[in-house]
């Protein structure tokens, strides 16, 4: 392992990062800021949706925010880099073990995650007005979930940019991000899947569900939601398993 | 001083389609991904692209690849340059087994691909400097050295640009002056002259030139006979992923039987003249192209324009014109398959 090597890879991908900032926060988190508006403020203000919502939605739209921003800061890089111009290769020559490059991406799409989450949730609060009451009483346990998120969403990016051509990022979205999304348990707690009892079992295989219910639990604990240490254990095993699955489709993508 | 490299056996086969060709990912709905005929897909798509290649290039030589397109070329520099994982064999970089050590390997060489593969989101200097820091260069040193290449390159004032505004020459360019970045003992170049014009070319060459006489080792890939018999002190050609033959490029072109090619101009060629030429010592074989042209191939060359003036002399025909080929590496290509390089 060169440690030189991995840090320089990393500053590679914070530099190009800071260059693409905005752009970046506006993909990731205008569209979770909208909703939170519509549903947040519009519905709730006017009476559609009674005032308990926001504090159900909050922690939904901060996993919402985070996994998107992993899963992109990953995956989208990757399906560009490993395409006909294999811009990638230069990063393949430096001098580190080929599983140590994938990994940095990883820790750079955790980052950015984490810089998501941080950035959405006093967005959000914001956007929702009065009403909101996150509690930080539990700051430790949400760093954990928040960790434990922002690697979910970082692997699984690795996983889907290396199985993936460009041609169908857009599929994608529509098979894979946006069903997650909608089945995550982020705009509606767990428990309220209860009249659809095939569906409640079925989400279960959805990530987004645990970090969704996992950020409930943390911030606004009075919420039913699934057992935090439940969650945190789930959470741990989504993790490894994406990482092994992303660090073999990396490897297999990259040496020919 | 510089370091040699040796390879044994090396085999590979593809049982995939090749990295670059348009493949089905995750979602492909192709008929390839039920269960049996995964298995028949595999066996159809099996390549061998090299089969049993040993040669040994010497430390601080410059050492060329030749052979046409798909005849395993990129392959072997792609082991040699830990991208691309050998079926059977072993690679030597000095010392260092380059697939059991990539990371030191990694560290000696330099690498200039076929495509310019620069990293589109950073600028010209940019992608210097953070090759430079993956290398574990100190900014200093990086920025340096960058701006050094730079101006060697003729890139100075585009040095802040993105590169995806570059132009096809300057992308080599700067893909050169990348793979100098590390300074590294041996550098690879897959197919470099591969569309530049003329002029670049020759630049280019005295590139390589200048690289190697600080007693860097150079491996170069080409499919050009010109560019190989003028650059390389020794080379192999490779044609079906076997080796057909290796030497200098002197020696190669001494297997050859017959290799001279005088090219001939008469103010005019009756039958009889051709026939006297077909007579004359070490001539093989006599083409008459059109009537003003004639074409004899021949083991020797300067030494057989006496005895052909004369014989034109003596039937009363003027010699206009007299050039001649020696053997070439296109010729050598043509004796040994039987087929044409650009075939």
């Amino acid at each position: 392992m060169n440690w030189k090597t991995f840090y320089a890879l990393l500053s590679r991908d914070g530099h190009v990062a800071r260059r693409n900032l905005l752009p970046m926060l506006l993909q990731n988190l205008l569209q979770p800021l909208l909703f939170t508006f519509i549903f947040g403020r519009v519905m709730t203000t006017s009476g559609i949706m009674p005032a308990s919502y926001k504090n159900m939605l909050l922690p939904g739209i901060m996993a919402i925010s985070m996994v998107m921003s992993g899963v992109w800061a990953v995956a989208m890089p990757l399906i560009s880099e490993f395409q006909f111009t294999r811009e990638i290769e230069d990063r393949l020559l430096a001098p580190i073990e080929i599983g140590w490059l994938a990994v940095q991406k990883v820790v750079t799409g955790m980052i950015q995650a984490l810089v998501a989450g941080l950035v959405v949730l006093p967005a959000a609060w914001l956007v929702m007005g009065a009403g909101v009451s996150p509690s930080l009483g539990h700051l430790l346990e949400m760093l954990l979930i928040a960790l434990l998120v922002a690697l979910f969403s970082a692997a699984g990016g690795l996983a889907l940019g290396c199985s993936i051509g460009q041609t169908q990022v857009g599929l994608m979205f529509s098979l894979v991000l946006a069903p997650m999304m909608m089945f995550g348990c982020a705009y509606y707690p767990w428990q309220a899947l209860d009249p659809f009892p095939v569906l409640k079992y079925a989400v279960l295989i959805n990530p987004l569900v645990y970090a969704s219910e996992g950020l409930r639990g943390a911030l606004v604990p009075s919420v039913p939601h699934i057992n935090t240490l439940l969650v945190i254990a789930v959470l741990a095993v989504i993790d490894f398993s994406l990482l092994y699955l992303g660090l073999r489709k990396f490897h297999s993508k990259a040496l020919s | 001083m510089g370091v040699g490299i040796r390879t044994e056996n090396l085999r590979k086969v593809y049982d995939t389609p090749p990295p670059m060709a348009a493949r089905a990912g995750g979602f492909g709905f192709s008929a390839q991904r039920g269960g049996k005929d995964k298995e028949k897909a595999k066996r159809k798509f099996e390549v061998v692209a090299l089969d049993d290649v040993s040669f040994e290039i010497r430390p601080g030589e410059i050492f060329g690849l030749l052979g046409p397109n798909g005849a395993g070329k990129s392959t072997t520099i792609g082991i040699l340059t830990t991208r691309t994982q050998p079926t059977a064999g072993r690679a030597f970089l000095g010392d260092i087994d380059i697939w059991r050590e990539p990371v030191k390997a990694k560290l000696l060489i330099g690498v200039v691909p076929q495509r310019p593969n620069l990293d589109f989101a950073l600028t010209a200097r940019e992608i210097l400097v953070f090759h430079g820091a993956y290398f574990g260069q100190s900014a200093k040193e990086r920025e340096c050295k960058a701006d050094e290449l730079l101006e060697r390159f003729k890139l100075t004032d585009r040095a802040t640009h993105m590169v995806r505004t570059f132009s096809g020459g300057m992308m080599q360019r700067l893909s050169i002056a990348r793979a100098m970045m590390h300074d590294p003992e041996v550098l690879f170049l897959d197919e470099p002259s591969a569309g530049l014009d003329p002029q670049t070319r020759l630049l280019l060459w005295e590139t390589i030139r200048d690289y190697n006489r600080v007693g860097k080792t150079i491996v170069l890939t080409t499919h050009y006979m010109d560019e190989a018999d003028a650059l390389c002190e020794r080379l192999v050609i490779i044609d079906h992923g076997k080796i057909i033959a290796q030497g200098t490029p002197k020696e190669l072109k001494q297997s050859i039987p017959g290799g001279y090619l005088l090219r001939l101009r008469f103010n005019r060629t009756p039958e009889e003249l051709l026939s006297e030429l077909r007579l004359l010592p070490g001539v093989t074989e006599v083409r008459s192209n059109d009537g003003t042209g004639t074409d004899v191939y021949a083991g020797s060359g300067g030494p057989l324009i006496g005895p052909i003036v004369n014989a034109a002399q003596a039937a009363g025909i003027e010699v206009l014109d007299v050039h001649i080929s020696e053997p070439s590496l296109e010729t050598l290509f043509l004796h040994h398959t039987g087929r044409s390089l650009r075939d």
